[in-house]
């Protein structure tokens, strides 16, 4: 009686997980599209004061050949960008470069590398090289967690 | 009324006895009682333990404050700035809370000489009592003042946060009131009604571990003297305890019980939630929403890039900073709680819900602390995180006068967790968003409500929520 009654429950759960791996698997691989264009070359001109960078946004797409000119405008400042690896340090009223291939596509923060004040810690900027797919996907499985925890609560 | 039976936390004692069996028998069965294992059970016994882990925090926080106040006042090299608001604050965040809820007000060294005082004694209480023991006003119970409190902070955080000075400051002025509170008011009312951070950690203890609860109720309700309500600094009856908001697991209570009776359990996560609450108390409702505007906005300030908005939030008096916290303040009592009480009030519409609106907010609520904490766990994975290394930086020299206490050379390049952060991150806010989806749902159950799709304008706040967090934190 007992196991009657628990086989078509266990059988429901098996498709309820079938259905939510299925729902996972179809954000996290679902082709977005990358809205990319031909690659060129792009030249940022940042001004670094404390505790801002201008501009603080950076937008290039993949494979864009990128310079980065540093100015810092007040203290020693610095610019070290997340998942690049690259990191450069201006004196004030000069200028340093860094060029690189925007070959990771994404958001990367990049942040001052040489304590300029007390909110150093934070000064941040962010370089977004194409969409980023990554968010997007994200988002689609807030909504599958929602979808899921509503559906494990009903019992 | 006795002073027992005006506790905020005497509710529904009757209707706890009438438990169901079944429902008794899942409470055992879910429950281990860590004062059962030996060597945890001497450990909590006896005071000394508990009493040095103070003394060790107490010496701590002196020193602190020290640093703040007469260290350097480049926030990176002063040990106040980067001991409280890096290492504290990851450890409670990342570790008291998720782990252990309260624990965290267990060793607290702020109420600890105000505690000497009113029990005139240090270990145990002594012949000689300070204070005037006044009961605290019961207009100002709740958590009111501490949801006030942190908005305060959060209002002048920029500051706050990278200045060892006012840091310092802050810390003195808290130590100070709660000893003068000590000396006028009876048992923890700075804990209870005041600090912020017993606030957030108690409201968010209900989604924890940890619980201190009665093993055998009867027992406990026979039981004449009430030893462990006359032993509780905070004035409570463990009996009455309902859920472990306001349980600052001191222990106490373990420790007087003739009867062996109080049981510390390790339970499952989230044991208090989705439970249906008869209370029309809306100060906990609040306090849950500031914590999520405050986490949307403490992660637009620290971890975005918009340098005009740190400015702001840093230049207190002017007129930009006047914009921040006009805004700072719109979304944690206008623009928040205006959208869930349309949320839950479109539940109440869409479900023919008879009971008050009130009422159905300090309800759903609960559904808002899983999404919180763990938005809070999230945004402070990439505020402190990456300044761990600062710790080493100021241990080696905590006024930052040039020391070298540790002799480590380059300790100053901070770490990169650009790597695995995001995904740290974004797994928390699933987390997140999974765990309180299913509170509303079961909520919503325990309501008798069946259909799902009253629930949709709720589900939908979390949604918009989560998906701003991600935006900041990862976008």
């Amino acid at each position: 009686m007992t196991d009657q009654n628990l086989q078509p429950q266990s059988s429901i759960r098996w498709w309820h997980w079938a259905i939510l791996a299925a729902l996972v698997l179809a954000v996290l691989f679902v082709p977005i599209p990358t809205g990319a264009s031909a690659p060129t070359e792009r030249t940022f001109r940042i001004e670094a004061s404390r505790f801002e960078y201008t501009p603080s946004i950076l937008e290039v797409n993949p494979g864009d050949k990128v310079t980065i000119e540093l100015v810092a405008t007040d203290v020693v400042h610095g610019l070290s960008i997340d998942g690049y690896g690259l990191e450069t340090t201006a004196d004030p009223g000069k200028t340093a470069r860094i060029t690189f291939i925007a070959d990771r596509q994404g958001s990367f923060r990049f942040h001052c590398t040489t304590t300029c004040g007390n909110l150093h810690p934070f000064m941040i900027g962010k370089l977004e090289v194409g969409r980023n797919p990554f968010l997007w996907r994200m988002i689609g499985l807030v909504g599958v967690a929602l979808f899921a925890g509503a559906w494990k609560g009903r019992k | 009324m006795t002073r027992l039976q005006e506790s905020l936390w005497v509710e529904d004692i009757a209707t706890e006895a009438k438990d169901s069996r079944s429902s008794k028998n899942y409470y055992i069965a879910s429950r281990v009682n860590l004062y059962q294992i030996p060597w945890l059970h001497a450990v909590l016994e006896s005071r000394w333990p508990q009493f040095l882990a103070r003394a060790v925090t107490l010496i701590g926080f002196v020193f602190t404050i020290a640093t703040g106040l007469f260290g350097s006042q480049v926030g990176s090299h002063n040990f106040a700035i980067i001991m409280v608001w890096v290492a504290w604050w990851t450890t409670l965040k990342l570790g008291f809370i998720p782990l252990g809820g309260r624990s965290w007000c267990s060793i607290c060294p702020i109420p600890l000489p105000g505690d000497w005082l009113q029990q005139g004694g240090i270990l145990v209480k002594g012949e000689r009592k300070f204070g005037i023991n006044l009961r605290w006003p019961k207009s100002l119970r709740g958590s009111w003042l501490q949801s006030s409190g942190f908005l305060l902070i959060g209002l002048f955080s920029a500051v706050t946060l990278t200045d060892p000075h006012v840091t310092g400051w802050v810390l003195l002025a808290l130590f100070a009131l709660a000893i003068g509170m000590s000396l006028v008011f009876e048992h923890r009312a700075f804990c209870s009604y005041i600090c912020p951070i017993g606030g957030f950690s108690g409201m968010y203890a209900k989604a924890a571990p940890v619980e201190l609860r009665v093993v055998d109720k009867e027992i406990c309700a026979k039981h004449g003297d009430k030893s462990c309500y006359q032993a509780c600094p905070w004035g409570l009856y463990p009996l009455a305890l309902k859920d472990s908001s306001a349980c600052g697991l001191c222990m106490e209570c373990l420790r007087v019980c003739p009867k062996d009776n109080l049981a510390l359990n390790l339970r499952p996560y989230g044991s208090d939630l989705g439970k249906p609450k008869s209370s029309t108390r809306l100060d906990e409702s609040w306090l849950a929403l500031i914590m999520l505007g405050s986490a949307l906005a403490f992660s637009a300030v620290f971890v975005g890039p918009w340098g005009w908005l740190k400015s702001s939030a840093f230049e207190i008096g002017s007129l930009a900073w006047m914009a921040y916290a006009a805004g700072f303040l719109a979304l944690n009592m206008l623009f928040l709680p205006a959208l869930f009480t349309l949320c839950v009030w479109s539940w109440k519409k869409l479900s023919q819900d008879r009971f008050p609106l009130k009422r159905l907010i300090a309800n759903h609520a609960q559904g808002l602390l899983p999404l919180g904490l763990m938005a809070w766990i999230a945004f402070t994975i990439s505020f402190a995180l990456p300044k761990l290394n600062l710790v080493l930086v100021v241990l080696n020299d905590p006024f930052g006068w040039g020391w070298h206490l540790l002799n480590i050379a380059n300790i100053s390049k901070s770490l990169d967790v650009s790597g695995f952060s995001p995904y740290l991150q974004v797994a928390l806010l699933l987390l997140g968003v999974f765990w309180s989806a299913n509170v509303t749902r079961k909520l919503s159950r325990s309501d008798g409500k069946h259909n799902s799709l009253p629930n949709i304008p709720v589900l939908t706040f979390y949604l918009v929520y989560s998906v701003a967090m991600l935006w900041l934190l990862v976008g």
